[in-house]
């Protein structure tokens, strides 16, 4: 075994010890801030993982919306926790039986990944139809075409989520502004990185979207980063957030999904729901990718938000 | 022929890396730990990306190497300023030491 097959060895090792330690410490640690961190530092070493395996789309997903969102949406959600919320750490019946069904679920996973047969996957089938599916990148391939189903009902789940959040919103506040104002000096550091940081946030973004055509890259990983831009320019108190009622705001968080079911139900035409003729597949992808960018981009800001907090101004 | 050089500049990256966390662990106050902290983040990554740089293919990679230093260093200097503020309103003076 050569030197780098076995550095290689060594490397991939060390980072799944990594990843063991972040999860327990992200489990176990209190107070909670502590075991957010965690959580965010499992992402980032998640993330490395997945380009580890050649898998960047994911990689790309993971660091984004895994460690970097979520994160945000975990401290946002620490940060509206009671004082008097505070959970007794313990191992209690609700978490032994948690525990069993992730183990039972991880077990699940790896008996279904070893059952199947070599070469595993469909690989060869995705890069057989590639030339048909409208786009050059495999993984959009799948998630827009072959396998569209499934990314439609994710931006429809991302819908819901964000419904169930406003839900929470007190009747006295409903149609206001989401989350907390936000304060910064004026003139001060965020401030200052609220507006040098988004123009640069945005290009990145687009650039994401506009990549996924032929190398990782997509509307989830693309739609992430504007969220963040978005979400930075509201903490530094450059622009606030719209009123949850603006009719502007509901027809961007539901244009995505409302353009990928209509291609589908044209897809009837060509033969099923969904399917995308092949003549007309990139045009297609192309038009449901920047959609659905832009409704995923102010679902997960408007998640991170939280619900309408005060009603003044309301329209 | 650039090699060695690589392996040089990386390893002196990491060398800062090392510093860094060793104070962040060790010092006793919060200022003091942004201290350390940020010294990895410029020279570490800095370091690092020099090194790196000299592997590049093209001006393409060069210029998201530096882009990415670039990046970590707004980052790094922006939030280590509001730590520092965060910190120094909650009375947390240079003297003061922390539980762990």
């Amino acid at each position: 075994m050569t030197a780098v097959a076995l550095a290689d060895i060594a490397f991939d090792l060390i980072l799944c010890a990594l990843l063991l330690s972040a999860a327990l410490a992200a489990l176990s640690r209190q107070p909670l801030f502590g075991a957010v961190i965690f959580f965010i530092v499992y992402g980032v070493f998640a993330a490395i993982a997945w380009l580890r395996l050649g898998a960047t789309d994911v990689a790309l997903a993971e660091a984004a919306i895994g460690a970097g969102l979520t994160g945000v949406l975990l401290l946002g959600a620490m940060a509206r926790l009671d004082a008097a919320a505070h959970t007794e750490p313990g191992f209690g019946l609700a978490e032994a039986l948690t525990a069993i069904a992730a183990v039972g679920v991880t077990l699940g996973l790896g008996w279904a990944f070893l059952a199947l047969p070599e070469p595993g996957g469909l690989q060869q089938a995705v890069a057989a139809n590639l030339a048909q599916s409208g786009s050059e990148n495999p993984v959009t391939a799948v998630l827009l075409n072959f396998r569209a189903w499934d990314t439609l009902l994710e931006s429809i789940v991302l819908l819901a989520a964000l419904i169930g959040v406003w839900a929470l919103a007190d009747d006295a506040a409903w149609g206001g502004r989401p989350g907390l104002r936000h304060h910064t000096r004026p003139g001060g550091v965020l401030a200052s990185f609220g507006r040098v940081l988004p123009p640069m946030g945005l290009l990145v973004g687009v650039y994401l979207v506009w990549a996924g055509a032929s190398q990782p890259g997509g509307a989830f990983q693309g739609g992430t980063v504007l969220a963040a831009v978005w979400l930075l320019v509201a903490m530094a108190g450059v622009v606030r957030a719209p009123h949850v009622s603006a009719t502007w705001l509901r027809a961007a968080l539901v244009a995505g999904p409302v353009v990928f079911l209509a291609v589908g139900l044209a897809g009837v035409a060509a033969g099923a729901f969904l399917t995308l003729p092949p003549d007309h597949a990139k045009a297609l992808i192309v038009t449901i990718e920047v959609t659905l960018t832009l409704s995923i981009a102010i679902t997960l800001a408007a998640l991170v938000l939280g619900p309408p907090e005060n009603a003044e101004q309301a329209p | 022929m650039t090699e060695p050089l690589t392996a040089m500049l990386v390893g002196l990256g990491l060398v800062f890396f090392l510093a860094g966390t060793l104070g962040l662990i060790r010092l006793p106050d919060t200022f003091s730990r942004l201290h350390a902290l940020t010294k990895a983040d410029n020279l570490g990554l800095g370091f690092i990306v020099l090194g790196l740089a000299l592997q590049a293919d093209d001006w393409n990679v060069l210029g998201k190497l530096v882009l990415i230093w670039a990046f970590a260093l707004i980052a790094a200097g922006t939030s280590a300023q509001l730590v520092a503020r965060s910190a120094l309103r909650r009375k947390s003076t240079p003297s003061e030491r922390q539980a762990p």
